[in-house]
């Protein structure tokens, strides 16, 4: 019961966490981050970047800690 | 250094390397102790998605067009993390039917159709090719730059012979390894435990390869990365090159190749197979979801310093896609070049040797054993073991494969870079998505629908990329590129029905699933499933449904001997000694089989084979129905049943909980009416005996005293009657009291006039009140009060409030007053006193049983001596008038300032 709770929980989580790489990686936010910076290169690939590692980093922090009901 | 025979050596000896580590996970594998346990090594091998269009392909790709590159990372990255959720589900499905690839997978879901798995096959054979090609081009490729830089790598392989062409001898020396480590024993299931610990350390060689020309081009070349982007920064070539702008497409181009990249992922065969075939673990999917993800990031943090270093400096060779090579070439360097070589040799060869071998089980296990089980059964049956059969169509067609591929660079190559080519393929890969996710989430999606679906996806797909891509390479006539076939302007394949402004891959992409998922869905809505196709469906989609675990759902008959026979046939004597290993059985046993066995056995030949013909294969044997749907959708209603229990069941202890507390509360309110009770024996014990004390004072006083003068006597006698008077009253009322509470109260009520009664009361007691100095006024507004009542009961009530409001009025002038008067529908009885009345919270309290008002009179500080109540009177009228339908209580008196009680009636009915 309380196994399954704590499941259901990092289920939702996750979906959560897919719904915002989601938003994260596509245009409108993408386009917002597409503008070149005062030396003219875009900050599109930085941005796409640390968006990667904080989603991969929130992943990780899902995965290996799901046993402990947060 | 980088002479031929070096160069050779090297990469023959990273092969042979590579051999070892797959023969030493082979044979850790057959000792039990597996070297690809490990969620970690999982990780790795997955990484094989990452070819030498990763390694040398992202760099080209981030030169023109941008930022582009990352997103075939982002949309794996995406689809792990849906892992738990998506490829876990196949991960599950795969091992409980023993899926040998992703066209068996389609195939068996839908009705173990042979059909659809040869479409599959075929598909994936015509649009994978392509990518096999595109790793061959780039080993040559990246071996010509290696030997001839700083000459420019030219080869034009269509004018030389092919035995001088390099790619030949890579595609047969490739073929030949292959065969070598990928087909050596046919096993039960389709896992190369060897294969994938060699692909995972694979996959360590190229990321570090990758990482090692990274910080060499940022740290070395230059002065670390501001450096670097400061020098772009200033030159006007490059500004913008970074942007959505140099995307092609635009936002459209950018979503459209990430969803190309997520649902390519999930099915490219290759990927399949390290993904699901190949897991040992589907917890292993938990590490994976997040560590791929980060090799990804890893192996493309320095795709962009790379591609802007090559662009910047003078390499002498102007294809982005070598910048890894001509880079630290240009710097004049020997080993580091080696490194990326033998880096973009393990990135290719990982996945040739994955996709071919996933390739070559398809072409055996859908394409030809199909075709062979069908038209020379008898002579195949006369053959005996078929595991050298099926061991020698794979070796062929990973031969084949390899030499496809080959063609394929031989004759197009050149006028494609590696990019494109990759993405023409991951189009192709991506049609079979409908029919895999929409199968596994809806049960409904039938064959036909799956199979028309395919074949729309994948003629669009021709249409829009590959017949283009043959005519951009001079095969066919490029003019209905821009024209349209038969000069139809809305044919034109990279703007098809006028759809313009798109890049190439998004738009075949949306034509192509349009087509694909809409004539799926469409179709599957008007067709019928067969009884196999409803199981299988229903077994897909709830596969994550524990009841369906472990389950045989055989009903057929064969013998044991029979069974073993076919499976010694197809799968040799050791295999079917270990898959009956319950019994040492020999062929002529003729016990009936167990439908655990008969599971077993088609579970044993699927792994070899393929679902579809190892259900052709058991039909051959066994008798009578094979599959029970009703039994497999009853174990699927009984898990729901079971759930709607629970649910019901966690309702009902809830309920139960609810009910504890009721009756807990109960519990405590009867514990309190039991102490009430206690206290009411005490008191009605306390109230009988004084009188009886009293009386039997008097009693022992006349019996002692015989000579009492007689006035005393006759004094103390009155005082014995009165006192018996008394406790016969207090009795009668102690009685009344528990007639009313239980309710057996005798009344007999009759239609009456209230205001005749209050004369009649008032009478009775007016003697008495006068004897105690007490003014009585009578207010009496009708003429008559018809109510139903008990005439002697409410004379009681009427006598018993004067009464009392006699005991209570002012000492020095003691006043009562009743007043009777209609209110509403009812009639009024109201007795006031002109004593200090009743505070309002006591005024509920003088209801309750012996209750009695303490008075003290104010000067002389002490209990006046008027005759005492019991203090049951009130508790008794109440009830009596309760159960004439009226009610009783106190208020402050109008007139008098003291106490007023109040009685309502209800005026009776004309």
């Amino acid at each position: 019961m309380n196994e399954s709770r704590t499941e259901a929980r990092t289920h939702a989580r996750l979906i959560a966490l897919i719904c915002l790489a989601v938003l994260m990686f596509s245009p409108p936010l993408v386009l917002i981050f597409n503008r070149p910076a005062e030396r003219g290169l875009s900050w599109l690939p930085l941005y796409l970047f640390l968006v990667w590692l904080i989603v991969i980093g929130l992943a990780a922090w899902l995965m290996e800690h799901r046993q402990e009901d947060t | 250094m980088r002479t031929d025979p070096v160069v050779l050596t090297v990469a023959f000896g990273y092969l042979a390397l590579l051999f070892v580590i797959a023969a030493w996970g082979d044979r850790r594998a057959e000792t039990g102790r597996s070297v690809i346990g490990s969620p970690t090594v999982y990780a790795l091998s997955i990484a094989v998605y990452c070819t030498a269009w990763t390694f040398y392909g992202s760099v080209g790709r981030a030169a023109e067009s941008g930022p582009s590159f990352l997103l075939i990372y982002l949309g794996p990255t995406l689809a792990m993390l849906m892992a738990p959720f998506m490829i876990r589900k196949m991960v599950r499905i795969a091992s409980t039917q023993r899926i040998t690839s992703i066209a068996d997978f389609i195939s068996a879901r839908y009705g173990k159709s042979s059909s659809l798995g040869a479409l599959v096959a075929l598909i994936a054979l015509i649009g994978i090719t392509p990518y096999i090609a595109l790793q061959l081009k780039a080993i040559t490729l990246s071996h010509a730059v290696l030997v001839n830089y700083p000459q420019a790598a030219d080869f034009r392989l269509a004018d030389e012979s092919f035995w001088v062409d390099k790619s030949f001898w890579v595609a047969l020396v490739l073929a030949v390894f292959i065969i070598l480590f990928g087909t050596r024993h046919l096993d039960a299931s389709e896992r190369h435990e060897g294969m994938v610990a060699a692909i995972a350390f694979e996959s360590l060689v190229k990321l570090v390869a990758f990482l090692t020309i990274g910080v060499f081009v940022v740290f070395v070349m230059f002065n670390g990365p501001m450096d670097l982007f400061s020098q772009v920064a200033e030159s006007p070539r490059l500004v913008g090159a970074l942007g959505l702008d140099a995307v092609p497409g635009g936002a459209t181009g950018w979503v459209g190749t990430l969803v190309l990249a997520f649902l390519a992922f999930l099915t490219l065969p290759r990927q399949f197979q390290v993904l699901v075939v190949e897991n040992v673990d589907e917890r292993h999917l938990r590490r994976a979801s997040w560590l791929f993800p980060l090799y990804l990031v890893a192996i493309n943090l320095f795709v962009i310093p790379i591609a802007m270093a090559g662009m910047l400096l003078p390499v002498g060779n102007s294809d982005p896609d070598s910048f890894v090579l001509t880079l630290p070439l240009s710097a004049g360097l020997e080993g580091i070049p080696l490194l990326v070589f033998i880096g973009g040799l393990s990135a290719a060869t990982g996945m040739v040797i994955v996709e071919t071998i996933a390739l070559s089980t398809m072409v055996s296990n859908q394409l030809v054993m199909p075709l062979l089980l069908r038209s020379k059964r008898l002579q195949l049956s006369s053959q005996g073991e078929l595991a050298g059969w099926l061991l020698g169509i794979r070796r062929v067609a990973i031969v084949l494969i390899l030499l496809l591929g080959y063609l394929y660079h031989a004759l197009i190559g050149d006028s494609y870079s590696l990019v494109t080519i990759g993405l023409v393929s991951f189009a192709a890969a991506a049609q079979f998505a409908p029919a895999l996710l929409i199968g596994m989430y809806w049960r409904g999606a039938t064959r036909v629908g799956a199979s028309l679906g395919l074949i729309a996806g994948f003629v669009i797909w021709v249409y829009t990329l590959l017949l283009p891509g043959f005519a951009q390479s001079g095969w066919l006539n490029p003019d209905f590129l821009e024209q349209g076939l038969w000069g139809l302007g809305w044919l034109r394949p990279y703007a098809l029905f006028g759809l313009e402004g798109w890049d190439i891959y998004s738009h075949s992409l949306l034509w192509s699933l349009l087509a694909n998922v809409g004539i799926l869905v469409g179709v599957s809505l008007f067709t019928r499933q067969s009884a196999l196709e409803q199981t299988q469906a229903a077994l897909f989609t709830n596969a994550m449904n524990p009841g369906l675990q472990h389950t045989s759902l055989w009903r057929g008959q064969t013998t044991r001997g029979e069974l073993q026979t076919l499976l010694s046939r197809y799968l040799g004597a050791n295999a079917t000694a270990r898959i009956l290993a319950d019994q040492k059985s020999n062929p002529n046993n003729s016990d009936p089989a167990p439908p655990a066995m008969i599971a077993r056995a088609e579970q044993a030949l699927s792994g070899a084979l393929g679902s579809a013909s190892a259900r052709v294969l058991i039909n051959s044997v066994v008798r009578g129905e094979a599959l029970d749907l009703e039994s497999i959708l009853s174990i699927l209603d009984t898990t729901s049943q079971t759930l709607e229990y629970n649910r019901r069941l966690e309702q009902k202890s809830n309920e139960l909980a609810k009910i504890g507390e009721e009756l807990r509360a109960a519990n405590e309110r009867l514990r309190e009416l039991d102490r009430l009770k206690d206290e009411f024996v005490a008191m009605v014990s306390h109230e009988l005996r004084t009188p009886l004390t009293s009386i039997r004072a008097f009693a022992e006083i006349l019996r002692d005293g015989k000579d009492l003068p007689e006035d005393k006597r006759i004094h103390f006698l009155e005082v014995v009657v009165l006192e018996s008077q008394r406790l016969s009253r207090l009795i009668e009322e102690i009685l009344d009291l528990a007639r009313l509470e239980s309710g057996r109260l005798t009344l007999s009520p009759q239609r009456l006039d209230l205001v005749t009664l209050t004369r009649h009361s008032v009478d009775a007691v007016h003697r008495l009140q006068e004897d105690r100095g007490v003014t009585l006024q009578v207010d009496i507004d009708m003429d008559e009060a018809p109510v139903i009542g008990d005439p002697d009961r409410l004379e009681q009530v009427i006598i018993n409030l004067l009464d009392n409001a006699g005991k209570f009025a002012d000492d020095d002038n003691p006043q009562v007053r009743l007043h009777l008067a209609r209110h509403k529908e009812h009639v009024r009885l109201s007795v006031e006193d002109n004593g200090p009345g009743i505070a309002a919270e006591e005024r509920e309290r003088v209801f309750e049983k012996f209750h009695q008002i303490k008075r003290f009179s104010g000067s002389a500080g002490k209990a006046r001596g008027r005759p005492r109540g019991s203090g049951l009177g009130l508790p008794i009228s109440r009830g009596i008038v309760a159960h004439l339908g009226g009610r009783l209580w106190v208020e402050d008196a109008p007139q008098l300032k003291g106490a007023c009680l109040v009685m309502e009636l209800p005026q009776a009915p004309e």
